[in-house]
């Protein structure tokens, strides 16, 4: 799942700080369909969502 | 127009610092020393006879033709290889040396067929230029010399003839073929009124290791060697100066004309990423564009397995324009898309993206970079601050150590890998990381210290393995990163490569590659001098492409190999204008000039300026945008120049995304595999019948101008405003001038960017503006874009794509010299002599034990799909791993390749594909159904009686 290779990746450059940037990302990167359904994934529990990727949904929605 | 006649100063430049006087003929002159005397006297005006010179390759000094008088001096010394003295007086035409020139002349006469008349090279023969010039008037030896007219010439070559009966012996082919090719194809083979020009061991030229450049071609003095075209049509009698349409080398060429027929591409010495030199492709490659094949009229059909109905110009775009807006009435502002073409010109691409954002009035629109560099984009725009390479080609010349990862120059980018080869030969280092023994591991005169054959999907593993190294081993260089980079990211950084994990020693676990060979690697490459780094898509087209591209990143910030030439991080672009492409602003989140859609600032300028509100939320990507067809949500794009069908991974859910779009508009020159399933097609313009300019790896614009009206009664800029007008986005360009001037204003990189100045100087490597008036050759040099450079850490993540027991090899792709990308052009050209079909190679022990020999037909199947091609079995790719090409529709290797893409970017992953090779007989299912697909959906119905 892409969301979490992009999860993985900010983690390595630093796990408190990687919500913000995950989602950052996915804002900058994703068109608002695709951000869309990510955090409808999320309400239904976000299977498979590793759990900073969870996080950084949560701030994407507050975002939205 | 006149022909283009570039002077020839018969010997290359000298590189001395100082200048020497001296006079010829009562001249003064000044020149840097070293220079010939030769050289000297041309740049002076006063020509010196000569034959076995030419500047493109060092002096030789054997046709005695050049000969002068020093004063003070013995003897007539030939001026091309003796170097200028300070106080020389120099005489070129004296009785004694009018003598000896007649009398080299009447030897070199007397054993040359007279038959210039009949002769291709009539009126562009040097032998016939050098005859009138030293007055010769009669041979004393009389005409019935050896003229070697019974020895059969050479024609296996498609492109060009080999007679040995013209042949003077003169050594420039071979020579040429040494020095600025760096084949070292071809030799002089015997001796005396025996000697001949021989292609590899007395093979004919297809048979031996000629890669078809055309240098020699280029070279000889006489008709010896010369193109089949000159033959066939005669002598050319314009040129215009243009750019070639194939790899991101973005060699400079006359086209050679008579009339509106092109007679021949020739290399153009002041091309500043060529210097004169060309491949297979560029040189020879264009017949593409009077193929049979090519479709001139525009069509459209109401589904897709209807025959295509002819139509006007007119009703094709009121139809097109109208389905785009019943799309969007019915399904939502956001169903459709646009792409742009790296193929195509920087003005043609910036008008599609124009017409996405402000006719469609979304930011649905991508380029095929998407697939290919992508993450270069991101990667350094992370690190460095901007989306491109750091060096001009010229850089290599500086180089010290060379870094190839994920590229094969010699195939890729042959013109640029012959510089670097050069280079080499000259004694630089060579690295190579990259799972097959490409040539430039070990060719003639050049074999790396250092060959990295990792797995496929390690990129990252290994390339942190070399910075832990030079973290560890001390060979930072700390003065570079204390001033130019960030502090505390370099300090994470460093601390992240430093542990275990990222040692030699365990990354030659995952991936395959000896410890010492990887200490030794990052050892010369930190301590070597000048380390520049190339690379290409098998670095990107990973699921961590991006991340490899912030670790090239890295290693050149830690070893202070950036800022100057000769280091750099160079991306190796596939196509003619991937730069371009993403310079335009064809990503679905970025304006022209690498702004995001969120910039307030930047949108308002393009808003006022078009009188649109744009959308300020990035678009669907390739990907996103198939995915969302097969969903349902997404209706109608409209294509210029990009054959995704056939280019994208999983073939079968590209075709699915299609076949669920109710209008897809295919821009292009043929029926490609895309066409199968589009409902309008809108006959596109060849590179030689239009105008605008492209963009080379190295940021160099570059002019692309028309030789020939386009056969399609339009430039691809012409039909795309039609469409935008017809859409309701008025745009009223006279010109692809007026297109750059608009790219200018709205593009803060471009702002000193116009065609007049194009004209002017050449070519201009961005940024131009005010504070770079004549663009930027090297980047970063006082600083980097974004301040500080910035250190990313590159944690490896293994790819998903897993072999296993059911697939158990790994497939990587790539391409080979003679085809380019899905070979739309290149197979309708001579060039399928080389490469007719995809073959799948495989390592020596792989196929024993599948019982798989030499040409047999296998079937290459992976999770997604099979396919079948012939196997070639090869020590290039090591035990586990395949490789083949993506050039043939008959293959479709794409139906093989998974859609695990970059984390980042969405980048396919083609060079990681788990699959198992078995015996076949024959086509897979796939293959059969497609055929029969394509079969159907390509027919093309008659015009009825009357209308």
């Amino acid at each position: 799942m892409m969301a979490n290779q992009i999860g993985a990746f900010f983690k390595a450059q630093g796990e408190a700080e990687s919500p913000a940037a995950i989602a950052d990302h996915l804002k900058k990167f994703w068109d608002p369909g695709m951000r869309a359904d990510i955090v409808a994934h999320l309400a239904k529990g976000g299977d498979g969502l590793d759990p900073l990727v969870k996080r950084a949904v949560e701030l994407l929605k507050a975002k939205a | 127009m006149a022909l283009i006649e570039e002077q020839d100063l018969g010997t290359p430049p000298a590189k001395g610092e100082h200048h020497v006087r001296l006079t010829i003929d009562g001249v003064a002159v000044s020149v840097p020393e070293g220079t010939s005397i030769m050289r000297a006297a041309r740049e002076a005006g006063i020509d010196v006879p000569k034959l076995c010179a030419t500047d493109s390759v060092k002096a030789f000094g054997s046709c005695r033709l050049c000969l002068v008088e020093v004063e003070g001096r013995a003897g007539t010394p030939a001026s091309c290889t003796t170097p200028v003295m300070a106080g020389m007086k120099v005489k070129t035409q004296t009785p004694l040396l009018k003598d000896l020139r007649r009398g080299v002349m009447e030897l070199y006469i007397s054993d040359h067929p007279l038959d210039c008349l009949t002769c291709a090279a009539n009126g562009d023969c040097e032998l016939q230029d050098m005859a009138g010039a030293v007055g010769l008037r009669d041979v004393r030896y009389g005409y019935a010399g050896e003229n070697h007219l019974v020895q059969p010439k050479d024609e296996s070559n498609p492109y060009f003839t080999f007679d040995p009966s013209k042949c003077i012996v003169c050594s420039r082919c071979v020579r040429a073929c040494e020095e600025t090719q760096g084949t070292f194809a071809l030799t002089i083979d015997g001796r005396g009124f025996a000697s001949k020009v021989s292609p590899g061991m007395a093979e004919d030229f297809f048979s031996s290791e000629c890669v078809s450049c055309g240098a020699c071609v280029q070279a000889c003095p006489t008709a010896t060697l010369i193109e089949k075209s000159v033959i066939e049509i005669g002598q050319p009698e314009h040129s215009v100066v243009t750019t070639c349409a194939y790899c991101g080398v973005g060699c400079s060429f006359k086209a050679e004309m008579r009339g509106e027929e092109l007679v021949r591409m020739v290399p153009f010495k002041d091309g500043k990423a060529n210097h004169g030199h060309s491949c297979v492709k560029g040189r020879f490659a264009w017949g593409y564009a009077t193929h049979r094949e090519r479709i001139l009229e525009p069509m459209i059909r109401n589904r897709i397995d209807e025959p295509w109905r002819k139509v006007s110009w007119d009703e094709a775009i009121a139809h097109t324009a109208s389905e785009f807006k019943r799309i969007q009435a019915k399904y939502g502002r956001l169903a459709v898309g646009g792409v742009t073409s790296s193929r195509c010109t920087n003005e043609e691409t910036f008008l599609v993206q124009k017409l996405v954002r402000a006719a469609f009035g979304n930011n649905n629109v991508d380029t095929c970079a998407r697939v290919c560099h992508s993450p270069t984009g991101y990667g350094l725009k992370t690190t460095f601050g901007t989306s491109a390479g750091t060096q001009d080609f010229d850089s290599v010349e500086h180089a010290d150590v060379i870094v190839v990862i994920g590229a094969n120059p010699t195939d890729g980018h042959p013109v640029f890998a012959s510089r670097m080869k050069k280079r080499l030969r000259e004694g630089a280092k060579l690295i190579v990381i990259d799972p097959r023994r490409i040539d430039l591991v070990r060719t003639p005169h050049v074999e790396a210290s250092f060959h990295l054959p990792l797995k496929p999907g390690t990129n990252v593993a290994v390339l942190t393995a070399l910075a832990h190294v030079i973290v560890t081993e001390g060979l930072v260089d700390e003065v570079f990163v204390r001033e130019r980079c960030e502090a505390d990211a370099f300090a994470a950084w460093a601390s992240f490569v430093a542990e275990l994990q990222n040692s030699p020693e365990e990354v030659e676990k995952v991936s395959g590659v000896p410890a010492e060979t990887i200490r030794g690697a990052a050892r010369l490459y930190a301590t070597g001098g000048n380390g520049a780094i190339y690379y290409g898509l098998g670095v990107t087209e990973h699921s961590q492409g991006t991340t490899a591209v912030m670790a090239i990143a890295n290693l050149a910030m830690a070893t202070g190999n950036i800022g100057r030439p000769g280091v750099g991080v160079n991306p190796l672009r596939g196509q003619n204008n991937v730069q371009g492409s993403c310079d335009m602003g064809s990503f679905p989140h970025e304006l022209s000039g690498y702004r995001h859609v969120s910039d307030d600032g930047a949108r308002a300028m393009f808003e006022t300026l078009w009188g649109k509100t744009l959308d300020s939320e990035p678009g669907l990507r390739i990907p996103n945008m198939l995915d969302a067809a097969v969903e349902g949500r997404f209706k109608g794009i409209y294509i210029q120049g990009e054959d995704i069908l056939q280019s994208d991974p999983n073939t079968k859910h590209v075709a699915a995304a299609f076949a669920a779009m109710e209008c897809v508009v295919v821009h292009d020159l043929f029926l490609t595999e895309t066409a199968n399933y589009a409902h309008v097609f809108l006959p596109g313009s060849t590179f030689l019948e239009k105008n605008g300019t492209f963009t080379n790896a190295e940021r160099r614009i570059q002019r692309v101008r028309k030789v020939m009206s386009p056969r399609n009664g339009y430039e691809d800029w012409q039909i795309t405003q039609m469409l935008a007008n017809a859409l309701g986005m008025p745009m009223q360009y006279g010109h692809p001038s007026e297109i750059m001037d608009e790219i200018a204003r709205l593009t803060p990189t471009f702002s000193g960017v116009s065609f007049a100045r194009l004209d002017a100087q050449g070519s201009i490597q961005w940024p131009c503006n005010a504070s770079a008036p004549e663009g930027t050759p090297v980047m970063h040099t006082n600083g980097f874009v974004r301040g500080k450079g910035r250190f990313m850490i590159t944690e490896y993540v293994p790819t998903e794509e897993k072999v296993g027991p059911r697939f158990p090899l790994l497939l990587t792709t790539g391409r080979v010299l003679s085809q380019y990308n899905v070979g739309i052009q290149t197979r309708r050209t001579a060039n399928v002599a080389w490469h007719a079909d995809d073959v799948l190679e495989i390592h020596p022990h792989d196929a024993e034990e599948r019982g798989i020999r030499d040409g047999d037909p296998v079937k290459l199947a992976s999770r997604t799909g099979d396919t079948c091609l012939h196997a070639v079995v090869t020590e290039r790719v090591a035990p586990g791993v395949v490789y083949t090409t993506f050039h043939n529709p008959a293959t479709q290797t794409n139906v093989v390749t998974t859609e695990f893409s970059d984390w980042a970017t969405n980048c396919p992953e083609y060079k990681v594909t788990a699959v198992q090779v078995s015996p076949s007989n024959g086509p897979s299912d796939w293959q059969r159904d497609y055929e029969a697909l394509s079969r159907r959906n390509r027919r093309i119905a008659e015009p009825v009686p009357g209308e």
